[in-house]
């Protein structure tokens, strides 16, 4: 499955912020370490900020800085602020034959899974994964 | 069950096998998570888990310490080794999971989870795996905090013609 690029840069950030909820980070910085612009990372976080999950601090070492609750903030909740996850719910070529009833049927067991899935693994889930992919590659 | 896993607990709280006497209690929980008394399901499981081949199968429950209030049984786990089930390596299932509503949050099923994984370890099995109703979002969120991701199984069904 593919998420949109705000959706991923999103999760970055998050996850970056949520790491050290005592930071503040500029969008400069967070951008840098996934090489994308300030200007589209800039508009990623400012959705944050308005659904409560980031807060952007002034001054000198102003930057932003996560004030959500990582144990209980979702990838779902975060993937859908910027786009819908299997919500296909506009008419579609061929939807009143059975074969398209059909292939509904069996898409829709995908997107069940896909939203089940991102609906149960929080930030601070998926932190402590970050941190297992860490160890095993210092392993390796 | 050994004293290691039995200190699996937070300190107003120890995990233990079940014993026949928990098991109107298991019943009683169960309706309250689930809206549905499964008395002979559940005095059937006792047996299975509880009473046979005790080295691969575990029913635990839960118990606050005597002192605090409220009811003692605070949740239960059952489980077993399974092995060779098409194709699977031995592998440690889990088959039931319930905390008392009033008491979740608190690191209960926590204990519960860290001593059966370690029962599973001390029965020779490194792996461990579960079902979960697709909308039962506790479940879903509690065990992938405790590590679970999808395996390598597709669950599949039909209604029989
Ligand atoms: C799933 C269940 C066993 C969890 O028990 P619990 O004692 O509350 O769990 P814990 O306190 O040990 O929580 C461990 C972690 O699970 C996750 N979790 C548990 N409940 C959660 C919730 N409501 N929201 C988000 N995450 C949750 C969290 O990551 C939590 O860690 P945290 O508190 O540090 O954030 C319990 O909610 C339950 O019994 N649910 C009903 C199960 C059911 O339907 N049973 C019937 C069929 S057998």
């Amino acid at each position: 499955m593919k998420l949109q690029i705000s959706s991923r840069l999103a999760i970055f950030a998050l996850l970056q912020l949520a790491a050290e909820p005592d930071r503040q980070l500029s969008v400069a910085g967070i951008g840098e370490k996934y090489g994308i612009s300030s200007h589209h990372l800039a508009k990623v976080m400012h959705v944050l900020a308005r659904a409560g999950l980031v807060r952007s601090v002034r001054g000198a070492h102003g930057g932003h800085q996560f004030c959500g609750n990582a144990r209980r903030t979702t990838l779902l909740d975060v993937i859908e602020l910027y786009e819908n996850i299997g919500a296909d719910v506009f008419p579609s070529v061929g939807d009143r034959t059975s074969e398209g009833r059909a292939l509904r049927e069996v898409l829709g067991e995908i997107d069940d899974i896909a939203r089940a899935t991102l609906g149960s693994i929080t930030i601070a889930t998926m932190l402590k994964l970050v941190e297992r992919r860490r160890a095993s590659g210092r392993r390796t | 069950m050994k004293a290691s896993t039995a200190e699996a607990v937070t300190c107003a709280l120890s995990v233990r096998r079940a014993a026949k006497t928990d098991i109107p209690q298991v019943i009683a929980l169960d309706e309250r998570v689930t809206g549905l008394a499964k008395s002979a399901y559940w005095h059937d499981a006792f047996e299975r888990f509880g009473q046979r081949g005790l080295h691969e199968r575990f029913f635990l429950v839960a118990e606050a310490a005597e002192a605090e209030p409220g009811p003692r049984m605070l949740g239960f786990i059952v489980g077993e080794v399974r092995v060779w089930e098409f194709g699977s390596e031995p592998c440690g299932w889990v088959l039931a999971l319930s905390v008392e509503p009033r008491a979740r949050l608190h690191g209960i099923g926590q204990a519960l989870f860290a001593a059966i994984s370690s029962e599973f370890k001390q029965a020779g099995v490194g792996k461990m795996r579960t079902m979960v109703a697709r909308d039962n979002r506790l479940h879903l969120l509690f065990f992938r905090s405790e590590g679970m991701m999808a395996g390598p199984y597709i669950q599949l069904e039909k209604e029989i013609d």
